[in-house]
């Protein structure tokens, strides 16, 4: 996701001017300038949003960090945040945040990225909240013992699994959803008892800065903090030694930061991208299928997020019937200047939609255009773009697009569709519209992916009962719902036991008959165990 | 543990061109599906069974060659409890396979969904000398439960055990799939280039720091089994008898106290002290007889440089005037018999790595909730133990000290309760395994969601009119009257 802007010791800056008649952004100016360590500074007194906070002259760097740390730790030990009842107060505390502040959070999203008042609803907002409500709904239950069986062997005994915080967490997350990507993590962190750092991403600057505002305002500050900034804030965080550290990015900044990690033997939650496919069939009820796709691809984030569609492969045959669908799905979604439209995102910033056209203007690719393919740099935006049978090896299908094209490669059978994605790294989510029973069957059989939905893109992020994280490149560890708690969660076996039942034959000195006894313990051998009781056996 | 370097025979070459090619030839396998199958994962599963019966007195024979290890600890440590994991992997697996169903939402309505188990690929399992068979075995139950193809590379510190491994496995298991690769520095270098699906290593938190930042550039999934300096505290009004005969079982009916989640050292209180002394002297001497260090119910140090590391633990000034019982030295036959040492200051070397040895410290705190302190001043342990029949005290141990597991009334015997995930947290590990746990250790939790193409709602799709957004506000909400005013653009904003 998070692409590499911020790498390499580069910093961005930003400045949002504002014109008289809206309140809307209308040029995120971009430039890249490597002597300011803290990025988004503004440069004219009125017009100008002030992104960052006030403290311009502070910086955040390893001692910041490690006195950061240490408070936290001390507040961990204090063993508050363990209680059931700091942590529903916070899980409250960020339910009423959303509540009161939803206008500020639509509005700090308009201004990154453009992002739909509805899109901002539904994917950020409510799904928030819908995660915060979950973990206040379970917390009782998720937080209790497990039971376990015993076994014969350490009989009388019993034992359970408990679940307990693992102290003081990292959480690293994204400018695409930057809202959502910040908080879903906080809510699984805090469920699980623990005190916690958010480093919301310098890229989604509004947003980063209202975060800040708004945890410091509605939660426990000795235990959850925000810290901002880029390259230089992120390294001073992953000197320190965390007990978790969960990131949401790109693969690049991902292999950092695990092996940032390494040096404090921490274990991390990588949640990164890939290329997913999705693979059309020619039996599907075409309208809605298409709509699906658009819903999937432009209307998330146009196409920013790591579970958008990356790539469609469909047959020879049905690649023309599909585009005509598709151009009539984009007109009717977006109007005929889909670049005017109020209902897709524009691109983040600069470097992105440099990195994009680029894709887009390689010689081989762009007159394998069909659809779309216009741009606009003022304004960041490119319309919904469509490729057909654009080479295999072409820039735009090596890496993540992360943007609003969509290339469609066509196959004599779908099967060989499976060979294909199966040929790349394993993406974070795979998808396949068809009918067709047996070819369900096959894909969920033999495509490897964080995860799939049949029939529908990205919807299967809500649904609380499923894992949600990568695999191989599209990363490590899993969230969502319980999935979360048990990731910021140790589950410690603990087995106890009586003065009771205690045989001697578990111990030293070890006699032949102990070993025989033994034996025919383990092996049920009920025979042997009378044999050996009365000495009997003939070994 | 252990996993020094030593010097190895002049074999011919495993360098990154023969790993290289190694790994090629199992993703080539793994690719074919042929590990995916449940036939496949119980052959392989019923050879490790059959080859561990098989081969008992081999097995045997090879642990007593690398540490002397008494044979019925060798029964009952590591051949008996890899049986075990074998047939609870051959009677739950089917079970273990199946995708498991987990309930949809509203947003989604209608659909079903499920979570699939699939395998990760090919792993790599990096294991330890000090219980060679089980923890390289151990881990590959898992790994062939989960359908993947692997390597194993066990450790050079037991050579016997190693050679032994890799002659059994390629007997008995399907070596397209699964292989053994003997080495030491240079061939697990040679190995941790290469890409792998997972990396499951086993051994000490200095080179588990090496392996995770060599996973970390191909963003492989590491588990760390680790160790630490695992605590007993051990309260008054106990039955004392009972409790130190499991203290010895778990530290020196251990390996000789070289064993991951044997007891490190002791904490009871001042007044207590002599008494808890008293009865371990008078239960080691039953075991072991007047002169431990001719018995051949305790293992041997493993090698010289072990032994060295010990002794100079044990001949540290501040420490050595601290001897109770034992410290006697052998070292011809490295052996080095039950030490108890009263009261060493807790900036003693000894106090600040691992043991894994021997030697076991007894410290002393004024009242016994003091020593919840005293563990958690420290790094995080795989294990920790109480003996009390004091129920709020076990309640506040459970709450207060974090270890990988804990054990009341006993020591390392849940190891054995396979329905218990067996791993570190901290400094002790990442990761855990046993039973189900394993097999989860090597599966990808693949999310499926199912739909159908009825049911689909505008609301989802652009252009977002603002009934549209009302309309979901409404839904998301649950508020029935906003649902309607909003179908009947009745809403006042």
């Amino acid at each position: 996701m998070l692409w590499a802007a911020g790498g390499c010791g580069r910093t961005l800056v930003f400045g949002y001017h504002f014109t008289a008649k809206s309140d809307l952004p209308l040029l995120p100016v971009l430039s890249s300038c490597p002597a300011i360590s803290l990025l988004c500074r503004s440069a004219s007194a009125s017009g100008t949003f002030p992104v960052m906070a006030e403290e311009e002259n502070r910086v955040f760097g390893a001692s910041e960090a490690s006195l950061l740390i240490r408070e936290l730790r001390d507040s961990f030990k204090s063993g508050r945040t363990k209680s059931y009842d700091w942590r529903v107060s916070q899980l409250r505390g960020i339910e009423k945040m959303i509540e009161e502040r939803e206008k500020d959070i639509i509005q700090a999203l308009y201004m990154d990225l453009s992002k739909p008042e509805l899109e901002s609803f539904f994917s950020e907002i409510s799904t928030s909240k819908s995660s915060c409500k979950k973990a206040l709904k379970e917390l009782k239950k998720w937080m209790m013992p497990e039971k376990v069986k015993t076994s014969m062997t350490t009989y009388p005994s019993s034992a359970e699994i408990v679940s307990e915080p693992l102290g003081v967490v990292l959480v690293i997350s994204a400018w695409n959803y930057p809202f959502l990507l910040s908080l879903d993590p906080v809510i699984g962190a805090i469920a699980a008892g623990n005190a916690v750092v958010l480093k919301p991403s310098e890229i989604a600057p509004a947003t980063s800065s209202l975060l800040a505002r708004l945890l410091e305002e509605y939660l426990d500050k000795s235990a959850i903090r925000v810290v901002e900034g880029a390259v230089p804030e992120t390294t001073a965080l992953l000197d320190q030694k965390w007990d978790k550290i969960m990131y949401t990015g790109s693969g690049r900044v991902g292999r950092i930061v695990m092996a940032a990690a390494a040096r404090h033997l921490t274990p991390v939650i990588l949640e990164l991208g890939g290329k997913c496919p999705a693979i059309v069939d020619s039996n599907v009820k075409l309208e809605v299928c298409v709509r699906r796709i658009i819903a999937g691809k432009w209307a998330a984030n146009s196409g920013q997020a790591c579970i958008s569609i990356d790539y469609i492969i469909t047959t020879k045959q049905f690649a023309p019937k599909l585009i005509d669908a598709l151009k009539k799905g984009i007109e009717e979604s977006f109007g005929e200047k889909p670049i005017e439209s109020p209902d897709m995102s524009r691109i983040v910033n600069a470097f992105h939609f440099k990195r994009l056209v680029n894709l887009l203007d390689e010689e081989r690719v762009y007159h394998k255009i069909v659809l779309g393919g216009q741009r606009e740099e003022k304004l960041l935006k490119i319309a919904p773009t469509v490729l057909l049978d654009v080479p295999e090896d072409s820039q735009i299908m090596q890496e993540e697009i992360f943007g609003p094209m969509l290339p469609i490669l066509t196959v004599e059978n779908l099967e060989e569709g499976f060979e294909v994605v199966n040929s790349k790294p394993k993406p974070l989510a795979a998808y396949l519209f068809t009918n067709n029973e047996q070819l369900k069957k096959e894909f969920v059989q033999n495509v490897s992916a964080g995860g799939m939905l049949v029939n529908d893109a990205i919807l299967h992020v809500t649904v609380p009962g499923l894992p949600f994280g990568g695999i191989g490149e599209s990363g490590i560890g899993a969230y969502h719902g319980k999935f979360s708690f048990d990731a910021f969660s140790h589950k410690k076996g603990v087995m106890y036991r009586s003065f009771e039942g205690d045989s001697s034959v578990r111990y030293p000195p070890y006699t032949p008959k102990k070993q025989r006894l033994l034996k025919a313990l383990i092996n049920g051998n009920i025979i042997g165990i009378i044999l050996a009781l009365i000495s009997w056996y003939r070994k | 543990m252990g996993g020094e370097k030593e010097e190895t025979s002049s074999k011919p070459a495993f360098d990154v061109g023969a790993a290289s090619e190694l790994v090629g030839k199992l993703r080539g396998a793994f690719a074919s599906g042929k590990t995916r199958s449940y036939q496949w994962r119980e052959s392989q599963l019923k050879g490790l069974l059959k080859m561990t019966e098989e081969h008992e007195q081999e097995i045997a024979d090879a642990l007593h060659s690398d540490l002397a290890k008494p044979e019925l600890e060798s029964y009952i440590y590591e051949a008996a409890m890899l049986k075990n994991s074998c047939r609870l992997a051959l009677k739950e697996l089917k079970r273990w396979m199946v995708p498991e169903k987990a309930k949809t939402s509203l947003t989604t309505f209608p659909s079903s969904a499920e979570i699939v188990p699939e395998p990760l690929g090919v792993v790599l399992i990096i294991s330890a000398w000090n219980y060679p068979y089980l923890l390289s075995l151990d881990p590959v139950v898992g790994a062939i439960a989960a359908g993947n193809a692997l390597v194993l590379k066990p450790s050079e510190i037991a050579p016997a055990t190693s050679s032994l491994l890799a002659k059994l496995m390629g007997e008995y298991l399907d070596t397209s799939c699964i292989r053994v690769v003997e080495g030491a520095v240079p061939e697990t270098t040679a190995l941790l280039e290469q890409k792998w699906d997972k990396i499951f290593y086993t051994g000490n938190g200095k080179i588990g720091r090496i392996i995770m930042a060599a996973a970390a550039k191909h963003l492989t999934p590491v588990a760390l089994e680790l160790g630490g300096k695992s605590p007993v505290v051990v309260d008054s009004g106990i039955d004392l008898k009972v409790s130190c005969r499991r203290i010895i079982a778990g530290k020196w009916g251990c390996n000789n106290g070289q064993a991951c989640i044997s007891p490190d050292y002791v904490i009871t209180t001042r007044e207590h002290a002599p008494k808890v002394v008293d009865a371990l002297k008078q239960e080691l001497e039953k075991f072991y007889g007047k002169n431990p260090l001719e018995s051949k119910d305790l293992s041997r140090i493993v090698n010289s440089n072990h032994f060295f590391r010990l002794s100079k633990l044990l001949d540290d000034d501040k420490v050595s005037g601290k001897v109770v019982h034992g410290g006697e030295k052998d070292q011809s036959k490295l052996r080095i018999a039950p030490t108890l040492l009263l009261d060493v200051p807790r900036d003693a070397l000894i106090m600040q790595e691992e043991i894994f040895g021997p030697l076991l410290p007894i410290l002393t705190v004024d009242k016994i909730e003091d020593s919840f302190d005293v563990i958690n001043s420290g790094m995080k342990p795989l294990a920790a133990y109480l003996f009390t029949n004091n129920k709020k005290l076990r309640e506040e141990f459970v709450m207060s000290v974090s270890a990988g597991g804990l054990v009341v009334n006993d020591t390392t015997v849940h190891l054995a309760i396979l329905s218990l995930p067996f791993g570190g947290v901290g400094e002790s590990g990442i990761g855990a395994y046993h039973g189900k746990f394993s097999f989860d250790a090597f599966s990808h939790k693949k999310a499926v969601v199912y739909r159908g193409f009825m049911g689909d709602a505008a609301i989802r799709y652009p252009p977002y009119t603002k009934m549209k957004l009302r309309l979901l506000k409404a839904l998301i909400t649950g508020n029935f009257f906003a649902i309607i005013r909003a179908i009947f653009g009745l809403s006042k904003d």
